[in-house]
């Protein structure tokens, strides 16, 4: 077939026009993303350009190859790759829970960290004939691609394995861990220059190997507190990873979409670095949710319990209720409930809306989703500037699973650990009703002076359950 | 186990300081609970509630018997005496006020606490009767004048014509004041308040009262520039508006106290004179020489003018059930904190400075008056950990870090590097990094002003879009050698799982988004 393609029309300069109609359609896939009207059409220009890249793709793969044994097999594995891992896409995307989002983002990205340490063993493996300045350069992007991928996949594998509760979610303490991270760089400095000058297998073994501890000790470190950080950022490594394998691949079109999801994925990590005033390098550094402890237990005092029928007879008074959830609604899978208590009381007429903070949950917008999931109107779900003056206004805050996002020692005692994070102020409101499930610490382990104050109160037990009964009392 | 006796008050004193809610919770302490015969009669508590509650109803020589007796107002002499050898006696003593008793009570072998020397600090809030008590008293005096008063509260408009709305000035914003402003207002009335600390005006205005501001004509001191106000023109001012709200408002609630003086002076006898027939004044400071002249503490007064003053000190027990249940509450808070272990041994911590101040007489010894309680607790120090190596304030420095120059440096340095990269680097690389330049900032600026809400989609979307390594896998896919065919596979297996999963998952998400009351599929 290709023999009748003649001229300027060859399969290279089609699937190159096809690369560029397909990086134009991701940037307005995620230029959509960021506005609720085009999100959707958002994903559709997404989906369109993943489909032009791997028509073209494969297209231009089996020009090359048609006819010889090897582009049949090939032809066979691809189909069979695509239609398995297709349909275990699929049915993951079906069957996973709004509240179990985080994990399953974090083995995406797992996943394209190992495809592209492979692609890079791959690139090893072909050794194509390059003249001398060309090989070294071929040889520095495999030994590159493959190093970010395995960090990519290892550490991955850890915020999945923390975020699901499989693996404890207290930061790992190694002693000089930061001289461990400083070194693991160094040597992949030095194999790199070695690998240039002779290109060993086991080198790239070794380095494999070292990509693969450094992924683990970096995320280890990482309190299950700052994973919303940390999911991003890994969203930003795999975006470089396929940025690496376009630059060993000589193709375009993974540079482009590997460094837009890159720059994307860091950006969103800054942001939430800053709505936890952490220090956005010392997050990509890995470990830097560790806090030097303040002296001692300081007295807080006593607390006030409520009980659910209380909490019903206050909201049933209130003028205007802020609802701000944090991970506990999710662990207790309580958005439909609340979704429930915030509809009831609109109907009543109580202004009710939800301040959602930044790092709320294990996932940027990790709350937006589970309201949304539980059918809670969009627009009356605030973020924490936009709910923050406000909240001295209000009757009522319910605090539903959120303990250090709503820490007054972050604005008031310079010692904490948690000091200078922006807070939501909930205790400026008339009253507040904690649903905790007992006076543990949240995960910043700091102890949460608002507990204390004369305006709370806690409503003990299991979140779901509180807010099924306060609907019961109604 | 130790027995905790309810006892009876004496005269007219209509409150008790243990319900049948709280004893049942002091049962739970682990205590045995004994009740005088009568003693919550007047309270509208029966012996039979109390027994209901596991009380043992008893005379009032063996409650006074008890180890433990609860009391709400201070024992006479012949009641210290009823008192058994090592017994422990809790009530509102105001040992401040009345050092007589503190030194007959120090006579005795015994413990004595008084529940209304708790520290104004937060953690003592729940016992902090001082404070419950004037909630009731702000909240009785509104309804005390209300009775007097001839007149509807809220304002009306009826078919027998418009009926005005009641204004109601208070003075001193305190919980009395606060609770009195509540009160008011929830009936009706048009509520003004008055404090010298501008600050509680938010507070004023939340419970639905009007905050007159003493505003005084800055007068510039030479010294430091600064405007300030002297203290007399502010004085000057605050009596003008007493006088002229005098003769606007129909009831004054005045509840200005001053510790260890006598209550200030807000309203003088031409005050008075010049309210309309008929308004009601609330000297809830009478007890402690009014701040209203004219006023007598325990008494009604009508003036001259037909203006109604009532100096009535005992506005709490006039509400004798709701103020016993606070007052049994804010006794039971105590108790609880003398007895952790809930084991009903009653134990006195010296080291924790609520127990301290209550405290006014130990095993006969006087331990009155407390050292004094720091109410603001100072910022815990910071403490640098060596091993860690970065503490919080280490990064906070560092972040401000680069200086300008540090910045134009780094900049300069980067620009070198890419000069030297794109030098040495063969054909292909100079374009590729132009490329990934470029698409990094359209990455940045593309996703600059995502909506909060989104940033999970925008997520799965990506790692969706990352997948995009399939088509690397994909090139290598048809080689002839095996191996690489396998990894390749396996790559495009693992790049599928994330198109195919990070597109449905986000569409899924999106499909759950939704405005008003408008529900999208």
């Amino acid at each position: 077939m290709s023999d009748t393609v003649s001229g300027p029309w060859t399969a290279e300069s089609m699937a190159g026009a096809a690369y560029i109609v397909a990086a134009l359609l991701f940037i307005l896939s995620l230029a959509g993303l960021s506005k609720h009207e085009k999100a959707r059409a958002g994903v559709m220009y997404g989906i369109a350009g993943m489909v032009i890249a791997l028509a073209a793709t494969i297209w231009l793969t089996l020009q090359g190859a048609w006819g010889t044994g090897a582009g049949f097999t090939g032809l066979v594995l691809l189909v069979a790759a695509v239609l398995v891992g297709g349909a275990i896409g699929l049915w993951r995307a079906r069957v996973v829970q709004m509240t179990g989002m985080p994990e399953l983002i974090a083995l995406l990205h797992s996943f394209v960290g190992l495809a592209a340490v492979l692609v890079g063993w791959n690139g090893h493996l072909e050794a194509p004939d390059l003249p001398g300045a060309l090989t070294a350069v071929h040889h520095a992007e495999v030994f590159i691609g493959v190093f970010i991928g395995a960090v990519t996949f290892t550490g991955s594998i850890v915020a999945f394995l923390k975020l699901s509760a499989r693996m404890k979610s207290s930061p790992l303490m190694l002693p000089g861990k930061n001289a461990i991270n400083l070194g693991a760089l160094i040597a992949f400095v030095a194999l790199t220059v070695w690998y240039v000058n002779d290109s060993q297998l086991w080198l790239l073994v070794v380095v494999t190997a070292l990509a693969l501890a450094l992924g683990w000790h970096l995320v280890a470190s990482i309190g299950g507190g700052d994973m919303p950080v940390v999911v991003s950022m890994l969203n930003s490594y795999s975006g470089w990873a396929a940025a690496a394998a376009g630059f060993l691949l000589n193709n375009d079109l993974l540079i482009i979409t590997g460094a837009l999801v890159g720059s994307s994925g860091a950006y969103l990590s800054y942001i939430m670095c800053k709505a936890m005033n952490r220090s956005f390098i010392s997050v990509i550094a890995g470990g830097f949710g560790i806090a030097a402890p303040t002296g001692g237990d300081a007295d807080y005092g006593q607390h006030r319990e409520i009980t659910a029928q209380a909490t019903a007879e206050l909201l049933s008074n209130a003028s205007s209720v802020v609802i701000t959830p944090g991970y506990g609604m999710a662990v207790a899978q309580a958005q439909y409930p609340v979704a429930e208590l915030a509809h009831q009381l609109r109907e009543r007429g109580v202004n009710v809306r939800f301040g959602i903070h930044p790092v709320a949950g294990r996932l940027p917008g990790h709350m937006n989703v589970l309201l949304a999931e539980a059918k809670v109107p969009y627009d009356i779900v605030l973020e924490m500037d936009e709910i923050n003056d406000d909240l001295g206004d209000t009757s009522v805050v319910l605090v539903i699973g959120a303990n250090d996002t709503v820490n007054p020692a972050a604005a008031e005692d310079p010692g904490s650990p948690i000091a200078g994070m922006p807070v939501l102020r909930v205790w400026e409101a008339e009253n507040v009703v904690v649903f905790k499930r007992s006076m543990a610490a949240g995960y910043a382990g700091v102890q949460n002076p608002l507990f204390f104050r004369d305006n709370s109160q806690m409503l003990f037990g299991d979140a779901k359950q509180r807010v099924e009964d306060i609907l019961k009392a109604f | 186990m130790t027995r905790i006796g309810i006892v009876a008050e004496l005269g007219q004193e209509t409150r008790v300081a243990a319900t049948p809610v709280t004893v049942r919770q002091l049962l739970e302490l682990g205590y045995e609970v004994v009740v005088e015969k009568g003693a919550g009669e007047s309270a509208s508590f029966a012996d039979d509630s109390y027994a209901a509650a596991g009380a043992v109803i008893v005379g009032a020589d063996e409650a006074w018997g008890s180890e433990v007796v609860l009391r709400v107002n201070a024992p006479t002499e012949e009641e210290i005496g009823r008192l058994a050898v090592g017994a422990t006696l809790i009530g509102s003593l105001s040992p401040g006020l009345r050092p007589e008793l503190v030194e007959a009570l120090a006579a005795r072998p015994i413990t004595a606490l008084a529940l209304d020397a708790v520290p104004r600090i937060s953690r003592a809030q729940s016992m902090d009767v001082l404070s419950s008590m004037a909630n009731i008293a702000g909240y009785r005096a509104v309804i005390e004048a209300a009775h007097e008063f001839g007149w509807f509260f809220t304002g009306q408009v009826t078919a027998a014509g418009k009926v005005p709305p009641a204004k109601v000035l208070v003075a001193g914003a305190g919980v009395a004041g606060l609770a009195a402003i509540g009160a008011a207002s929830s009936l009706g009335a048009v509520v003004r308040a008055t404090d010298p600390r501008p600050e509680v005006a938010d507070q004023v205005k939340s419970i639905g009262g009007t905050y007159l501001k003493v505003e005084v004509e800055e007068v510039m001191t030479s010294s430091d520039g600064y405007a300030k106000a002297t203290s007399e023109a502010y004085n000057a001012r605050a009596a003008e508006i007493y006088s002229e709200q005098a003769q606007d408002v129909d009831i004054i609630i005045t509840t200005a106290l001053i510790p260890g003086r006598p209550a200030p002076k807000l309203l003088t006898a031409e005050d008075v004179a010049g309210m309309k027939p008929g308004s009601v004044i609330v000297d809830m400071a009478a007890g402690q020489g009014g701040n209203v002249e004219g006023s007598v503490a325990g008494e009604r007064v009508v003036t001259d003018n037909g203006v109604v003053i009532l100096g009535y000190t005992d506005l709490p027990a006039r509400l004798p059930a709701q103020a016993s249940q606070l007052y049994g509450t804010n006794m039971l808070n105590l108790l609880k904190l003398l007895t952790k272990e809930k084991d009903g041994q009653l134990r006195i911590d010296f080291d924790d400075v609520v127990q301290r101040s209550v405290t006014v007489v130990r095993d006969g010894e006087k331990t009155w008056p407390p050292p004094p309680v720091q109410v603001s607790a100072a910022p815990a120090v910071k403490t640098d950990t060596a091993g860690a190596g970065e503490s919080a304030a280490g990064k906070a420095s560092k972040k401000k870090g680069l200086s300008r120059a540090g910045k134009a440096g780094l900049v300069a340095a980067g620009i070198a590097v890419l000069f030297v990269i794109n030098a040495i680097a063969p054909a292909p690389l100079p374009q590729h990094f132009t490329v990934l330049m470029l698409s990094v900032v359209v990455g940045f600026y593309v996703i600059g002003k995502v909506h909060h809400a989104l940033h999970t989609p925008l997520m799965s979307v990506t790692n969706a879009i990352s997948g995009i390594i399939v088509v690397g896998a994909l090139l290598q896919i048809t080689s002839g050698n095996l191996p690489m065919q396998a990894l390749a596979a396996v790559a495009v297996l693992l790049a599928s799982i994330n198109i195919f999963g990070g597109f449905a998952v986000t569409r899924r998400m999106l499909a759950m988004f939704s405005r008003g009351n408008r529900v999208n599929g």
